[in-house]
């Protein structure tokens, strides 16, 4: 459907009001000026059997600047270990600016909680460390010192004015974590072993029910 | 006979239109033309091919946004539906309420195969006492049939499309007779742990019942109890089973199927029926009006061929709407002329009325007992594997709960493919961890939640209906629907119990319900539509005055048009609607059939 068209039911739905309500809502939304990022969504018939890239639907957003500390504070909160990499080595800052970079609503909302939240983790650095210092500057202990401040919300609510660092950290932390545990690595991180065809399904094995104390 | 152009219509006549293509639509068209009759099938979306179309064992980072839900995909990027969801582009509805509780949401799909693309594939009868609700309780409407009427056609659905389940002889909860049923596969861990507490709180867990084939059908035998006589149907019937793999226990069924492991009306109805050469299926045809002779008589269906826009004309003898409860309402509210100025069918005045869904309410919770167990592979047959049917009958019975009727519990928990939801919201277990203490985190909550959804009864009411827009029309200029909902108490003391039961599951598990849980039911109740079982509409009853249809979903005021999807329902069960509307949709086709040898229509 073309703009025109898609305003010119919203007019109509307009006109039924007070009847408005989500199809009102929703087509608002599809109308509604488009700040940046500008492309449209996937649309509602796309193809699932294609391969997708961030950057390919629709244009991303990080800066060199935000780019490099979002990776530092992905791998902060997903860093390498002995079972699996850190999340900016599979894609996961990627991922992000994917996500802050969509069309949706929701996405438009995480896009300014994070893009705030990178600026205000520069600020800090330069209020707590000095001028001239940046996130990625600070040394890794510094570094877990601002993020030990942000890093729950309901303690971060009591120290001064930290509650949107808590809900930035908050909600980067479960993209990170959304962006790593749905890759090759993440799953096996955790143990996944699925998502493969069987001949029959046997149900958990005799050491599983031991250990919940039904064998 | 196959998919044909919308031109190819013109100067024919067929025995029988049926708009729509999902479990009604499918079910209708195949007992049709499974015995002879000559069918053109109208479907507002496009041709979908399974086989091709599929994402069978695509993962996250290979899609958009790690496959995560938005406008145009409201269930995450696999999932079947196309061109739908809670919106379809260009063909909007209205409400009369902004507030959650007056809401009813819409969920459409315009594809071959509809909504059975995507559906859950629970598939439960109804029971005796469900079909005569206000005999019982004297809320509602009866039924003017009863269970034994419809059991011989539930026989014949879950022998046609396999269903899993087994025969546990609870109250009002039928059993199937032999040969019906397929093996249900074996609980997961999760499910044992949720069956043996629950057993210990006096709550039945038994098998679910969905439609996955576990094994190759007996397509050796199925086909003579399905078409007795009918050599050339066993035929079709029996290549159809044969051509249908069983379950390969990998990917979610909500991505639909390319092996035709689960029901899909467009792998399991459609293709016997074209290959009988008697059915032809235009897509892209948006139907919008029946149309009448000067004797009242259906002559056809009036629809706009979505690829030219263009307004085009289909005859047949007999009309059947299949076309989703509310798009059915629709259809005959917008089918005016001298004779029905409020639309056909309608001189009841019931077209629209009596809109029903589902009672949705639900927690989830996080099991310590299933915490760092080792891994196995938990994906089974991607949907519940075992659940919790009505049992408090008689608490009911003696007006004890405060809320007149039933629900079932639909649970699970399992290490299943990780998503975006894998480590997130985990702070009130982790206190807020990061770094490598995350992942540690991570590793050991994995796998250890649980979900419990009440899905229950609503008594249909006064202030439940869909209606004409004054207003608005959709991009092909058809008028749209304008939605009224309102929960009565029932529902919302329902959606408390519901509540509080899960809480004290959870509890008895040694588990923790996330947020709390909330108790108070008019909070907990999902908004209308949002289960997506919608039926009513057009209610079918003993009397001409306040119902649409008789007791063959045949419509009081129009002869020759009949309806096969859920608008007929009286009630809607806790009972998935579903299987329901298929062995419905056989049972009124084998009379259409019927009344067509004896020249009745």
């Amino acid at each position: 459907m073309d703009r025109r068209t898609t305003i010119k039911w919203v007019l109509a739905v307009a006109a039924a009001a007070p009847g408005m309500g989500n199809a009102a809502r929703a087509l608002e939304a599809v109308a509604a000026p488009a700040d940046a990022p500008s492309s449209h969504g996937y649309g509602t018939d796309p193809d699932l059997r294609k391969v997708y890239e961030p950057g390919q639907l629709w244009p991303l957003t990080f800066t060199a600047a935000q780019k490099r500390t979002a990776k530092v504070l992905c791998d902060l909160i997903i860093p390498a270990d002995a079972s699996s990499p850190s999340a900016s080595e599979v894609g996961v800052v990627d991922f992000l600016d994917e996500w802050i970079s969509a069309p949706y609503e929701a996405q438009r909302r995480d896009r300014a909680t994070l893009l705030e939240g990178l600026a205000w983790l520069d600020s800090e650095a330069t209020a707590r460390y000095g001028a001239g210092k940046s996130f990625i500057t600070l040394s890794n202990k510094q570094q877990t010192a601002i993020c030990d401040d942000i890093c729950c919300a309901p303690k971060a609510k009591s120290k001064e004015d930290r509650a949107a660092a808590a809900k930035f950290f908050a909600r980067y932390r479960d993209l990170t974590a959304g962006g790593f545990y749905t890759t090759p690595q993440g799953r096996k991180d955790v143990g996944y072993v699925g998502n493969v065809p069987l001949p029959r399904f046997d149900g958990p094995p005799p050491e599983v029910l031991k250990k919940v104390g039904l064998a | 006979m196959p998919f044909i152009e919308p031109t190819e219509v013109d100067g024919k006549t067929y025995d029988i239109i049926v708009v729509g293509s999902g479990a009604g639509g499918g079910q209708t068209a195949y007992t049709l033309t499974m015995d002879g009759a000559r069918v053109l099938m109208l479907e507002a979306g496009r041709k979908y091919e399974p086989a091709l179309e599929t994402p069978m064992f695509q993962t996250p980072e290979l899609a958009p946004l790690r496959e995560a839900s938005t406008p145009d995909k409201p269930f995450g990027f696999y999932d079947a539906t196309v061109d739908g969801g809670w919106q379809v582009p260009g063909e909007p509805y209205t409400q009369t309420s902004s507030e959650t509780a007056g809401r009813f949401d819409w969920w459409r799909a315009r594809m071959l195969g509809g909504r059975t693309n995507h559906w859950g594939r629970i598939s439960l009868r109804n029971g005796p006492y469900d079909f005569q609700p206000r005999t019982r309780d004297g809320l509602g409407f009866d039924w003017p049939i009863s269970y034994e009427e419809v059991a011989p056609y539930y026989d014949k659905v879950e022998m046609l499309i396999g269903v899993y389940g087994a025969n546990d002889g609870l109250e009002n909860t039928p059993n199937s007779p032999p040969g019906c049923l397929l093996p249900p596969p074996k609980p997961l861990v999760s499910d044992l742990l949720i069956a043996d507490r629950s057993r210990k709180l006096g709550i039945p867990v038994i098998a679910g019942h969905r439609a996955v084939v576990t094994q190759p059908l007996d397509w050796k035998n199925i086909p003579a109890k399905l078409h007795p006589g009918n050599p050339t149907a066993q035929r079709l019937a029996a290549d159809a089973m044969r051509s249908r793999a069983a379950c390969l226990w990998a990917t979610p069924c909500g991505r639909g199927c390319s092996i035709g492991a689960n029901y899909q009306s467009v792998t399991v109805h459609l293709p016997p029926a074209l290959a009988s050469g008697k059915l032809d299926i235009l897509t892209d045809a948006m139907v919008h009006e029946v149309t009448l002779d000067k004797s009242g008589r259906a002559t056809g269906v009036n629809f706009i061929d979505k690829k030219s826009g263009l307004e085009r004309h289909a005859k047949a003898r007999v009309v059947v709407l299949a076309a989703s409860a509310c798009e059915s309402a629709r259809i005959l509210l917008n089918s005016k002329s001298a004779s029905f100025p409020n639309g056909l069918a309608n001189s009841s005045g019931k077209v629209g009325k009596y809109l029903m869904d589902t009672v949705g309410a639900g927690v989830d919770g996080q099991v310590p007992l299933l915490e760092s167990l080792p891994p196995h592979n938990e994906d089974g047959a991607s949907g519940l594997h075992m659940y919790t049917p009505w049992w408090l009958y008689q608490e009911q019975r003696a007006g004890k709960l405060g809320f007149a009727r039933g629900y079932h519990i639909e649970f699970g928990g399992g290490r299943h493919m990780p998503g975006l939801d894998t480590g997130a919201g985990l702070d009130w277990l982790t206190g807020g961890s990061y770094g490598r203490q995350f992942k540690q985190d991570v590793r050991r909550y994995y796998g250890s939640f649980v979900y419990f959804s009440g899905r229950g009864e609503m008594i249909p009411n006064e202030r439940s209906y869909c209606e004409i827009d004054p207003v608005v029309k959709d991009k092909w200029g058809i008028p749209v629907l304008r939605f009224h909902w309102e929960w009565s108490e029932h529902e919302t003391r329902q959606a408390a119990h519901m509540q509080k039961t899960f809480g004290q599951i959870i509890e008895a598990m040694g588990g923790r319900v996330r947020g709390g849980g909330e108790t108070d039911g008019a909070k907990a109740i999902h908004p209308g539509g949002s289960i997506i079982h919608e039926v009513g509409g057009a209610i079918m009853g003993h009397d001409a005055k306040n119902s649409v249809t008789n007791k063959w979903c045949q419509t009081w005021d129009v002869a020759n048009l009949f309806i096969t999807d859920g608008a007929p329902f009286p009630s809607n069960a806790d009972k998935n609607p579903t299987l329901t509307i298929m062995a419905n949709a056989w049972r009124v086709s084998d009379h259409i059939l019927e009344r067509m040898r004896r020249k009745e229509l």
